[in-house]
């Protein structure tokens, strides 16, 4: 039977505010358990929240660069359930009445499916603390420092048929929410997780499977892994006479398996009802068109300049202008050299390359886009080639300086003074005797195939300083004239 | 000097009749040798409040001082107090030293009050009678074998018996006003948001409010002065300028129109109250009011909305008190469910486990529109229903509760029939309106309250028409006997 | 509305509160009477009514975004019943 995989994703987006949702303790990320956690995080008695006015802020961002109704009115309301890393007992949310109504993004798969994925909607709340469980004589350790971070909790509809499809998703809202700047992105620490809703069904069946939840997923390579193991999972287990269970399932990267999560929520009633403490947030017209203009350029919108202003592929297009800082960076090369396709080889070559060895980011960038730019100008005027940048490059990544320093120091300006080539040229073809009787053996049209050795031979001589064109005529040259 | 006003006391500092040490120290001995008792403490905080005594005649001496300098108060036991165990009355937060002071309690430090210590009162503040405290019950210094009311119990007792001038109380369903009448004093709750509710753990908080207990309107109004006002840390607190509400207190009362609602003086009404009432009313006549009848016809919807809205917010409310952070902790949990079920089961006196339970029933699925919604909407005609009265007549007038004080023990098995004694206090925080009980007369020796009612943020109006009442009448000045 | 003796538990374990085996009749005949009083709302016509959930319909108020709480780790643990290396201990969380 053939099966269709019908996918939906909640993906919790930290925002980057100075301080908590409710609270005035800081959210860096990193500082010493519990140092982070005021008396209203910790939930003391008589402590009551008041709600930041960024964490609003940023929610009507997002909204607005998804296409969605804002909500002029939107009520926190209280989850309620007990579990250590929950000081109140309940987490402060948003359910009937979110900021964030309906909307959508487009997003386009590696292999060319392209598709839109409907908002249901988006909710500001708070983030728990965290459970750390290395042993301390049996206990486990509460660390609430993260307890009141704000989140935009982004619920899409089952929109998505694919892993692929679920992953170019996630990386279409980690593109907006990091270009927006509201959220750092940065998934390892946790500052954007995704729940995956996956079921599947008979293709052509209009009624959905049972669905399965996988819980916290913090990858775009998890994500569609997880997706994969659990829909062969759930097409094992229906094929073979079973049926799939609705449930929490946990992804085991390791094993590359999902497994069923003890049931924390035992038949848990979370009895929602608004927060008492909270009262209604209310927004009007111009709070919200003044906040539209300052929407920075969004990611849809900036592949679509770089195509038209920069004549990049669909492709360059679309991964330089998936994360701001990369987008930001790529543009300044591009003002330092002016050459739109020699900064994108670079940037999504040699650049990104680096980056990814020594896993930083862009914004940290040992090399700056002004560095990087003045190394591509002089590839553009033949001071050096392309071979020797990348050397040069790599000598800027390790110990700084400029590309002129850098060619000054290390002595690697290319040679194109054509009496030192030539006189380089002479001892090549001198030294090669074989090789020259069997290029001028050789039919004429075959001859070009076999310059190639002598091309090395120089650059060998040269340390690769001399400019490749100019050797290539000299060597035409002379060994032309020794076959007539 | 135990006789002695907030206003007198402070008249008596400025002229060094005697200084706050003196006047201090005098109290913590009274406290010393009387309460034993009432009941009416659960902490006395000597060193502190004779170190702030002595800050305050520093202040007098210097000329820094203000209204408040120097002034004795107690606090009810669930503000919280810097460094001062904060109990609530419960046996979950007998240890708990809190690390921070409420913002109540953080005005009176500023101002220069002298914190005597904390009173006693029922769990969580739940209770009409403070006999659901960890700490025992109070004792109604008008008869001891009678309860002061609750929840503000302890406050009301000490204040009733001299044990200090004034005291700041809560004010949920009618924990302010009840335990004044019954104690033959003055009490206040504010408009919902007049006075900052952070720092006073919460029981209900869509309707709890701190507020003056003393034993003149006058004293109410130099306390207000200094709790209300707005307050960044607490989202329901509002901005609004606040008066001086001692400025209007002797405002004359000609023209005052009153309005009697006829659901107050029903069946439920002792007679001997009602008539208490009716001439408390009559002395108001002859300060120039006038009276009509007005109705609030679903005066008796407010019990079942309040026992579903404050069981349901405390249900939620009461859920940080798990044993992780604070607070009492079970011996040897085998497991975290373990210690979550025994910390909150033997932490949490009966009252309160009934209670939360009855609140998370109320907010479970399938019953929330039934219960938690229908009582919200409920609240809005009972606004409704004030709203419209009070655009008829300045105020509303009745008894603050329907019997004098009871006995204690009497009503412990039958929670339901002591929650009918809210009946004519309920409504008012349903609605967010202030109102003020005042002392009016006697049923065989136990004092009865006057309510008096306006609308939103009309204290002063209110305080005002208390202290025509009290500079015509003497009632607030009656002491129970032996005192 | 009467409540028996398997749903005062379900309550009970909602709520997480340890309740003695023979308390369980007196809870569930308090609950039941409170709850038979609380139904006398039913009665009231409500259709169309806005709840009031703050009794001044006021709205939330915003907070600047500005650290205002630095670190009082030490003061606010020393309330805690068991604390180490900073962190609050409970009996193992299995997830």
């Amino acid at each position: 039977m053939e099966w269709e995989v019908v996918i939906g994703l909640e993906i919790h987006v930290q925002l980057s505010t100075t301080t908590k949702i409710f609270s005035g303790a800081s959210t860096a990320f990193g500082a010493a358990p519990n140092t982070q956690a005021c008396a209203v995080d910790l939930a003391l008695p008589g402590t009551l929240p008041v709600f930041n006015e960024n964490a609003l802020r940023m929610a009507v961002m997002f909204g607005l660069a998804v296409n969605a109704e804002i909500g002029k009115r939107s009520v926190f309301e209280r989850k309620n359930y007990f579990y250590p890393d929950l000081p109140k007992g309940y987490q402060t949310t948003q359910l009937a009445e979110p900021i964030v109504g309906p909307g959508f993004v487009d997003i386009e798969t590696d292999d060319g499916v392209s598709r839109r994925v409907r908002l249901h909607h988006a909710h500001l709340e708070e983030d728990a603390g965290k459970s750390l469980h290395e042993d301390f004589h049996g206990m486990s350790g509460i660390d609430l420092n993260r307890a009141g971070t704000p989140l935009v909790e982004i619920v899409s509809e089952p929109d998505m048929r694919s892993s692929k499809e679920a992953a170019a998703y996630a990386r279409k809202i980690h593109a907006i929410v990091t270009t927006l700047g509201i959220c750092d992105g940065n998934m390892a620490e946790g500052s954007m997780r995704c729940d995956c809703n996956v079921s599947v069904r008979p293709k052509g069946e209009e009624k959905l499977g049972t669905r399965t939840e996988l819980k916290n997923i913090n990858s775009f390579r998890f994500i569609e892994r997880a997706i994969d193991t659990e829909v062969a999972r759930q097409i094992d287990l229906i094929e073979d006479g079973g049926r799939v269970v609705q449930e929490t399932r946990l992804y085991d990267p390791d094993k590359n398996e999902t497994r069923s999560m003890r049931s924390k929520e035992d038949a848990n009633d979370y009895r929602y009802f608004p927060c008492p403490d909270l009262l209604p947030v209310i927004i009007d017209d111009s709070y919200i068109e003044a906040i539209r203009a300052t929407l920075p350029e969004l990611p849809d919108a900036r592949k679509a300049r770089f195509i038209e202003q920069y004549a990049l592929s669909d492709y360059d297009a679309g991964v330089l202008s998936s994360y701001r800082p990369q987008a930001d960076y790529y543009e300044q090369v591009v003002g330092a050299c002016q050459d739109a396709k020699l900064a994108a080889n670079w940037v999504m070559g040699e650049l990104a390359k680096l980056l990814n060895q020594n896993d930083t980011d862009i914004k940290v960038s040992p090399v700056s886009a002004e560095q990087l730019g003045g190394l591509l100008l002089r590839i553009q005027d033949n001071t050096i080639s392309g071979n020797i940048a990348k050397k040069v490059f790599e000598l800027m990544w390790s110990n700084g300086g400029t590309a002129d320093q850098i060619i000054e120091a290390e002595g690697l300006k290319q040679v194109t003074d054509s009496g030192a080539i030539e006189k380089i040229v002479d001892e090549v073809i001198a030294n090669a005797t074989k090789q020259v009787e069997q290029y001028i053996a050789a039919e004429p049209e075959k001859r070009g195939k076999m310059l190639g050795f002598f091309m090395g031979q120089v650059m060998k001589a040269t340390g690769g300083k001399a400019n490749p064109g100019a050797v290539t005529g000299i060597l035409k040259q002379k060994l032309d004239a020794l076959c007539s | 000097m135990f006789e002695l006003t907030l206003a007198e006391l402070a008249a008596g500092l400025r002229k060094g009749d005697f200084s706050s040490v003196e006047l201090t120290r005098s109290y913590l001995e009274r406290i010393k040798a009387e309460d034993g008792r009432y009941n009416s403490f659960i902490t006395v905080t000597e060193e502190q409040a004779l170190a702030a005594a002595a800050a305050a005649d520093a202040a007098l001496t210097a000329g820094t001082a203000t209204a408040f300098t120097g002034l004795p108060i107690a606090h009810k036991d669930l503000f919280c107090t810097d460094g001062v165990r904060t109990s609530c009355g419960s046996k979950i937060l007998d240890n708990f030293v809190s690390p921070y002071d409420a913002t109540v309690v953080s005005r009176f430090k500023q101002a220069g009050a002298v914190m005597l210590g904390k009173t006693n009162m029922d769990e969580f503040a739940m209770g009409s009678s403070n006999e659901n405290s960890y700490y025992g019950a109070a004792h109604n210094p008008w008869d001891l074998e009678r309860v002061p009311g609750g929840s503000s119990g302890g406050s009301a007792a000490a204040v009733a018996a001299r044990l200090t001038p004034a005291a700041t109380g809560s004010d949920t369903g009618g924990s302010i006003r009840q335990p004044a009448a019954l104690c033959g004093i003055t009490g206040l709750k504010p408009t919902y948001g007049r006075v900052s509710r952070y720092g006073m753990i919460a029981y209900a908080s869509s309707l709890d409010q701190g507020g003056p207990i003393a034993r003149s309107a006058e004293d109410c109004a130099l306390m207000l002065n200094v709790m209300a006002g707005f307050d960044p840390l607490d989202s329901t607190c509002l901005e609004r300028e606040v008066p001086d509400y001692t400025a209007t207190l002797d405002q004359p009362l000609a023209g005052l129109k009153i309005g009697l609602p006829k659901e107050y003086f029903s069946s439920a009404l002792d007679d001997q109250i009602a008539q208490r009432v009716r001439d408390a009313v009559a002395e108001f006549e002859k300060l120039g009011a006038t009276v009509k009848e007005v109705s609030l016809p679903n005066t008796e919807l407010s019990i079942p909305a309040y026992y579903i809205i404050a069981p349901a917010e405390a249900s939620s409310n009461l859920s940080r008190f798990d044993g992780v952070r604070y607070g009492y902790r079970c011996e040897d949990p085998k497991d975290l469910e373990d210690l979550y079920k025994r910390s909150r089961g033997e932490g949490f006196g009966a009252e309160v486990k009934r209670r939360i339970m009855v609140g998370t029933y109320a907010l479970c699925a399938g019953y929330y529109d039934a219960y938690y919604r229908k009582a919200q909407q409920i609240r809005r005609l009972i606004q409704q229903d004030f709203i419209r009265v009070l655009n008829d007549v300045d105020v509303i007038m009745g008894p603050t509760t329907p019997h004098p004080a009871f006995r204690i023990g009497e009503k412990n098995n039958d929670p339901v029939s002591m929650y009918m004694e809210d009946i004519f206090t309920l409504s008012l925080n349903l609605a967010g309106l202030p109102g003020m009980s005042v002392p009016c007369g006697q049923v065989d020796g136990l004092p009865v309250g006057l309510q008096i009612i306006g609308s939103h943020f009309a204290e002063a109006k209110l305080l005002n028409i208390a202290h025509q009442f009290q500079q015509a009448t003497d009632w607030h000045k009656q002491a129970p006997a032996g005192i | 509305m009467s409540l028996d003796r398997s749903d005062v538990e379900r309550i009970a374990h909602l709520a997480r509160l340890q309740i003695d085996e023979q308390d369980i009749p007196t809870y569930t005949e308090n609950l039941s009477s409170i709850l038979n009083l609380i139904d006398q709302m039913q009665q009231a016509d409500t259709a169309g009514v806005e709840p009031l959930a703050n009794p001044l319909d006021a709205v939330q108020r915003l907070r600047a975004d500005v650290v205002t709480e630095p670190d009082q780790r030490e003061k606010l643990q020393r309330v805690a019943p068991a604390v180490e290396e900073g962190l609050f201990l409970v009996p193992k969380v299995i997830e």
